[in-house]
């Protein structure tokens, strides 16, 4: 793996070197998963602007990105091409393209791409496709993964970020690809098939009287009409299994490929990090490049020493040693056990000393500020206090995995400069 | 009374991370009063609520999870899809060795695995068919509350039967779409959407409003979840939001309250005023924003030691002196 070198003793986390990561040519493929709702989206975003304005030519595929950050980043049409992305700088010889998946045009250009012009008509025009393409779930997995194969089959971009759907279970779209060949290959699907197909006599006696039941049953449950409705799609689909198959596999081993990085993004909270522990195994068991994790919206408390977001961490660990969390790292992250010296003036105010100062300012009409104030700081302190033992919890379970981190910012982001700010500060951090 | 009376089933959606879990068992608690039996289902295969009410893994079997603060009971179920069609096999179609061949041929395999949106029609199908569940003595159930899927999927994931009744056009499984859709499209079912009053889950909120509404259903409440009061008073924050915290004055309240008024904690202190007010500005922001959506909101408070039993009760209770149950 490219990233991921200690930066101080073996004991504390592994710093995730993003900077690295992204300015190394190596790097072409980084997927954002993770769990709804942690920045998955405006992490891919956010990396895609830094390395364009890094030198990279980058493009990334978002999937259902916000109103307000699709904006950001040009994205107000749909139309399933990569469009330059307006206001990102381009002295360092970068570029930044965007685009946001339209699954149901991306299947139609498959359809289009493999079956004669005759069949991919047959194709479009069943009724069964056009509900599979269009509305079920699990098909925005299959488009995006092809979408990326798309993307990297071009060759003309040496960086591509993916962000992930916001899938039923983070891991639907890794299991895509595999499943789109167990559905070709399925011993339904190969039934429907067989009458058309089947060679030996005996063969053909003992398939279709199974196929005669089975099709006796789904006609009485799903109606003839269907039932033609899917055969017909599935004979179609037939002339393409091959390029299917084939395209699948190739985009599982694109994962694979050591050109390619996984992000695992997730916040400090129990359901995120239990999601961001199940990914890591999985990408582990399935030989998938893990990058490392990237733990986005930590609470940190800030003693105004170096400049905001670099070193929040280490701040946030003096004070949290106030509070009495076990000590094993209590710097946990952040600082590595570096930086924060020459900041201990706040550093040692601890959350209890701030409410008892701030019950005794009570008494004093004219000191409620600064009663309210203190209130603030213990409640800061507490969170941060909070963040830090669950992260801590998910680094001790899993030493092996480079970590970097973002503060919890006040408001969302949302815009270009925001994006920017967000990528530099994740990139900064910890050291 | 409350604002719900009639509804059977409550499903619950929400942009990820916004804590629809949290909200849904909050109301399935706030609905279980006097008596009645609530069921509590989810759909992800998550096990979010046996984590949430720190019990064994839920399974297809409904089972008594707690009773309600008001004497009723909260039941819970984990719907599999894989059970849920060999119930149908089994119970709906009396599908016999026919059935069996299809098992054999991997039709289960196929229709909860691999071919999509099948899935979506199983898992609703279930929530439908316990949320009419009839005994001698009335419904099963006063009330269904589903943990949906987030607000991305939640229409295509209701409307999924509306798709499958215009595939299969006649036979059983057309019949069936046909009344699943009549119901969660009637003012028997209720989805509600929680957020946060932050921007991202407060637009996907409108989104999913609007979305559901041109499918046919019927928009519930929309949930606030983890409401904090301001921890400045007004003055100190509009003084905040300006930036016309006075160090000095700061340094003095320290000094009196005999800490230390060093120059990097005061900083400190007006940063993080400066951003509180910052929040608070954009809360009441969205906040405005849910008001206008046209749907009857209900705040939930943030619970600050995390949420456990005692929490959720808190909520539940929240819920009900809100009306929502």
């Amino acid at each position: 793996m490219t990233a991921g070198s200690p930066t101080t003793g073996p004991a504390l986390p592994l710093h995730l070197d993003l900077d690295a990561l992204l300015d190394d040519p190596q790097t072409r493929i980084v997927v954002c998963c993770g769990a709804g709702g942690v920045g998955k989206t405006t992490t891919a975003a956010a990396l895609a602007v830094r390395a364009a304005e890094r030198g990279r030519h980058t493009v990334v595929l978002t999937i259902d990105p916000a109103k307000r950050l699709a904006q950001s980043l040009g994205l107000q049409h749909l139309d399933n091409t990569p469009r330059a992305v307006a206001g990102v700088d381009t002295a360092a010889g970068g570029s930044l393209d965007a685009m946001m998946l339209d699954m149901k045009r991306t299947f139609d250009e498959i359809v289009l791409a493999h079956a004669e012009p005759r069949r991919a008509h047959q194709i479009l025009t069943n009724p069964f496709y056009v509900s599979l393409s269009s509305s079920f779930a699990g098909t925005q997995e299959y488009m995006a993964m092809e979408k990326l194969g798309q993307l990297h089959a071009t060759g003309q971009w040496d960086l591509i970020v993916v962000d992930t759907p916001p899938s039923r279970s983070a891991l639907d779209f890794l299991d895509a690809p595999s499943r789109l060949g167990s559905f070709l290959d399925s011993r339904l699907i190969r039934t429907f098939l067989v009458p058309a197909k089947a060679g030996g006599r005996i063969y053909r006696k003992i398939v279709t009287t199974g196929f005669g039941v089975a099709t006796g049953a789904m006609t009485r449950l799903l109606g003839g009409r269907l039932l033609q409705d899917v055969q017909t799609f599935v004979a179609a689909l037939d002339t393409m299994f091959g390029g299917f198959r084939e395209r699948a596999e190739q985009t599982y081993r694109l994962l694979q490929a050591p050109g390619t990085a996984f992000l695992v993004v997730a916040m400090p909270e129990a359901d995120a990090l239990r999601e961001a522990a199940y990914f890591v195994d999985r990408l582990a068991a399935e030989k998938m490049p893990l990058a490392g994790l990237v733990l986005n919206q930590m609470h940190t408390v800030d003693t105004g020493a170096g400049s905001a977001g670099v070193s929040t961490g280490g701040d946030s660990g003096g004070a949290v040693a106030g509070v009495g969390t076990p000590g094993v790292r209590a710097g946990g992250v952040g600082t590595g056990g570096v930086g924060t010296g020459g900041t201990r003036g706040s550093g040692t105010l601890s959350a209890e000393r701030a409410l008892a100062a701030a019950e005794a300012l009570d008494a004093v009409p004219e000191q409620e500020l600064t009663a309210g104030l203190l209130r603030l700081y213990a409640d800061r302190v507490a969170a941060a206090a909070r963040d830090r033992r669950l992260a801590d919890r998910f680094i001790s379970t899993h030493p092996a995995v480079a970590v970097a981190q973002a503060p919890a910012q006040p408001v969302d982001v949302g815009d270009l400069p925001g994006l920017r700010e967000f990528a530099a500060a994740l990139s900064a951090g910890q050291r | 009374m409350s604002d719900w009376e009639g509804v059977r089933l409550h499903v619950l959606s929400g942009k990820g991370g916004t804590g629809k879990t949290t909200v849904a068992a909050a109301l399935a608690l706030a609905l279980a009063v006097e008596g009645r039996r609530v069921l509590l289902a989810e759909v992800e295969g998550r096990q979010g609520i046996a984590r949430l009410f720190d019990t064994a893994p839920l399974d297809y079997t409904e089972r008594k999870l707690t009773g309600g603060p008001r004497g009723g009971d909260v039941y819970g179920l984990a719907i599999d899809p894989e059970q849920a069609l060999r119930e149908y096999f089994t119970l709906f179609y009396h599908l016999g060795p026919a059935g069996q061949v299809l098992e054999r041929l991997g039709a289960i395999d196929f229709a909860t695995t691999i071919a999509p949106g099948l899935r979506d029609v199983l898992l609703t199908g279930k929530a439908y068919e316990a949320a009419r569940r009839r005994t001698r003595s009335g419904y099963a159930y006063h009330a269904v509350v589903l943990d949906g899927p987030p607000t991305g999927r939640i229409t295509r994931f209701l409307n999924v039967n509306t798709e499958v009744a215009g595939l299969a056009k006649v036979g059983p499984v057309h019949n069936q779409a046909q009344s699943i859709v009549r119901f969660v499209k009637s003012p028997r079912t209720a989805v509600h959407l929680t957020t946060l009053l932050a921007d991202m889950p407060v637009q996907e909120t409108a989104d999913a409003i609007a979305d559901l509404r041109a499918a046919g259903l019927q928009v519930g409440a929309v949930m606030v979840n983890q409401v904090r009061a301001p921890l400045l008073a007004p003055a100190g924050l509009r003084q905040a939001a300006s930036g016309r915290i006075e160090p000095a004055t700061v340094a003095a309240g320290l000094a009196a309250a005999g800490l230390d008024p060093a120059a990097g904690l005061v900083a400190t202190l007006r940063r993080q005023a400066e951003d509180h007010a910052a929040r608070i500005d954009l809360e009441s922001r969205e906040r405005a924003i849910v008001a206008g959506l046209g749907r009857p909101v209900y705040e939930l408070p943030l619970l600050a030691d995390g949420v456990d039993l005692a929490g959720l009760y808190e909520l539940a209770l929240a819920l009900r002196d809100q009306g929502a149950a």
